[in-house]
């Protein structure tokens, strides 16, 4: 087997036993032993709130922050040592816009250009009017960054990532601060830079915003990484709910668990089960039939959202 | 660079340099500059950065400035009241030569200094403050490639802050007094020829200085993401430098500081050039480059950059 094929098998990305501890042996770890997998051709949704360690993760993978423990594989090549030949293919976005506040948005990309030392000189200018229009920004190219949107500071930054073909792209909050409009913007050029080949781990702490695009979720809580997988493995693993607004909670809770529904709970008004392969009409049935006197009844499919709030906030023995 | 990277190779029409980029990549642009024209295409960028800010050009037209304030304050004064022995400011009216030789011989104390203190604390530090230092290493720029840049720009930005200070000389003296064939400190007298090549030796001279003071303010500005503060630390030590240098009293300490033979300037205007504080200069410059350099890379290749 040629190793051009062997490459085109692993992933674009795998971890294993990623660490960071900041402020020596007796700081704060911020990255716990994390093994993430990006296969190629995915779009991995990087998920977790606020300092569950999603940025210190990618700074370790783009080799900016070196690991405490553990090993990052990126393209075939071993982070932090390989950054010079393994970065040229990957375009990055680090936890937000930094650019030189008095050079124009067009100045900006053309200086991360010049210091490309594999990018063509003579198709520079052209490269970066393309970027620029990608994110539709050709019309303030000359506008000092300073004097930039936030979303327009955003734009730029996905701009930046786009000088060059790449083979994975690494966004970092790529919708924070954008409207809902530039959101659906980004989520658009996520698709189309997916079905272009390009493979893209994209962290939020935002799910909705990117919950529609991603083949692949990652959820970290705490510097672990709790779930990861498919998209479908990692929302498949809840089942849909149903929930019974009544006030006869004791007697409606012994009809659910005698239909063999899971994680039977009662709410102020009434009662939750998992509906484990149950048909909803046959809960319903089965209510009436024992005398409950039902006021209103949902099925609940889970959400990115609710599965994320699952695993990463509390009650959901994450922490072992 | 050759990589022993399991990638790809290059096509056969490309052998010196193995490409990391695969189907999607670059190396079917055609020729490129290689990496000689990729380093200069980037100290051009940097440059252009450097020059292009207000607040050093703001600066350059500052040091530009007091050799004009010099030859105009000589002009002005009374000449037979000039009894100040310690520049060469007595011999301007005689020579407006000499203008340049004051004002580099004045600047070298603080506003030479100030310039390589600012470009320094923007060259890392600043990078990190704004928020461009991650962006420079994803691209990527390796940390040694961007320290190199960066030192070779400032040491640049410095020879032109030298350049222009005696230029300007140059240019205010012959206007105001008119330049003659130089007086050296020995008495013999040079033609103006050879006296232009002594002020270019100056000129060389200050600049390695500089060039020893950037290479101290680099690693200084690795250490921090404040510009600011790197270039206050900076001027603080070779303020610091020149103070420790006049106390007679510590005289085992002077051979180790940077500033100990920078005055000997004035050497290069005797005749013959009394070369031995001279290249004593030199070679503490050289060991401050080689030491500081030395340190920046290895504070700035082991450094987390979380900026
Ligand atoms: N340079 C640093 N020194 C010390 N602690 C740090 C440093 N950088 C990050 N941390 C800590 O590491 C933890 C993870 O931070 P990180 O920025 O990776 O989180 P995040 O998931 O990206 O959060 P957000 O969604 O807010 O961007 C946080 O508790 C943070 O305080
Ligand atoms: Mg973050």
């Amino acid at each position: 087997m040629s190793v051009a094929a062997d490459a085109a098998a692993a992933p674009v990305l795998a971890t294993s036993g990623l660490t960071k501890r900041f402020g020596g042996k007796t700081g704060q770890t911020a990255v716990d032993a994390v093994d993430l997998t990006v296969p190629r051709g995915a779009v991995y949704g990087f998920l977790g709130p606020n300092g569950s360690g999603k940025t210190t993760t990618i700074r370790m993978v783009l080799g900016l922050v070196r690991p405490t423990a553990g090993d990052v594989r990126l393209l075939g090549g071993r982070m932090p040592d390989d950054v010079a030949t393994v970065l040229p293919r990957v375009g990055a976005l680090v936890e937000g816009p930094g650019f030189h506040p008095y050079l124009s948005g067009r100045a900006n990309l053309a200086r991360l250009d010049a210091a490309d030392r594999l990018a063509d000189p003579r198709t520079s200018a052209q490269r970066v009017d393309e970027a620029l229009d990608r994110v539709d920004l050709l019309g303030s190219a000359r506008k000092r960054f300073r004097a930039y949107s936030l979303g327009m500071r955003q734009r730029l930054a996905i701009a930046a990532t786009l000088l060059q073909p790449r083979d994975l792209l690494v966004l970092d909050e790529p919708t924070n601060g954008l409207d809902p409009q530039g959101t659906r913007e980004v989520r658009t050029l996520i698709g189309r830079l997916n079905q272009e080949g390009v493979t893209l781990l994209v962290s939020s702490h935002l799910l909705s915003e990117i919950e529609q695009v991603c083949t692949h979720l990652g959820v970290m809580r705490t510097g672990r990484l709790v779930a990861q997988g498919s998209s479908a493995d990692v929302l498949g693993s809840t089942r849909p709910s149903a929930e019974v607004t009544t006030p006869d909670t004791t007697r409606a809770a012994e009809v659910l668990a005698g239909l063999g529904l899971a994680d039977v709970s009662p709410t102020p008004d009434g009662v939750t089960a998992t509906l484990d392969g149950v048909a909803p009409e046959a809960v319903v049935a089965a209510l009436v039939g024992a005398g409950v006197a039902v006021r209103g009844f949902v099925v609940r499919h889970a959400t990115l959202e609710d599965r994320f709030i699952e695993l990463t906030g509390g009650g959901f023995d994450a922490d072992e | 660079m050759p990589t022993s990277d399991a990638l790809p190779a290059a096509p056969a029409d490309a052998p010196e340099v193995v490409e990391p980029v695969d189907a999607v990549g670059r190396a079917e642009q055609g020729a490129r500059p290689g990496a000689v024209g990729a380093w200069l295409r980037f100290l051009r960028s940097e440059l252009r950065l450097i020059l292009g800010r207000r607040r050093n050009q703001v600066g350059l037209a500052v040091l530009a400035a007091v050799p004009v304030v010099i030859a105009i304050a000589v002009k002005v004064a009374d000449p037979t009241s000039n009894g100040d022995d310690a520049t060469f400011l007595n011999q301007i009216t005689g020579n407006g030569f000499f203008v340049a030789l004051a004002a580099l011989a004045l600047e070298i104390g603080l506003f030479l200094p100030l310039a390589v203190a600012v470009l320094a604390g923007d060259a890392v530090a600043g990078e990190a403050n704004v928020g461009t230092l991650r962006g420079l290493l994803v691209v990527p720029v390796t940390r040694g490639r961007l320290l190199a840049v960066k030192y070779v720009a400032l040491v640049l930005g410095a020879l032109l802050g030298v350049v222009l200070v005696a230029v300007v000389g140059l240019v205010a003296g012959a206007v105001l007094f008119g330049l003659h064939p130089v007086v050296t400190l020995s008495g013999t007298t040079l033609g103006l020829g050879a006296g232009l090549v002594r002020l270019l030796l100056v000129v060389l001279y200050v600049t390695a200085y500089l060039a020893a003071l950037g290479a101290l303010g680099l690693f200084v500005s690795t250490l921090t993401e404040q510009p600011m503060g790197a270039t206050v630390g900076i001027i603080i030590l070779s303020t610091a430098m020149w103070i420790l240098d006049s106390i007679e009293q510590l005289h085992w300490l002077h051979p180790w500081l940077l500033v100990d033979h920078q005055l000997a300037l004035v050497d290069l205007l005797r005749d013959p050039v009394y070369t031995h504080d001279l290249s004593l200069g030199l070679l503490t410059d050289l060991a401050y480059v080689v030491v500081f350099l030395a340190a920046a890379w290895a504070r700035f290749t082991s450094k987390d950059v979380t900026s």
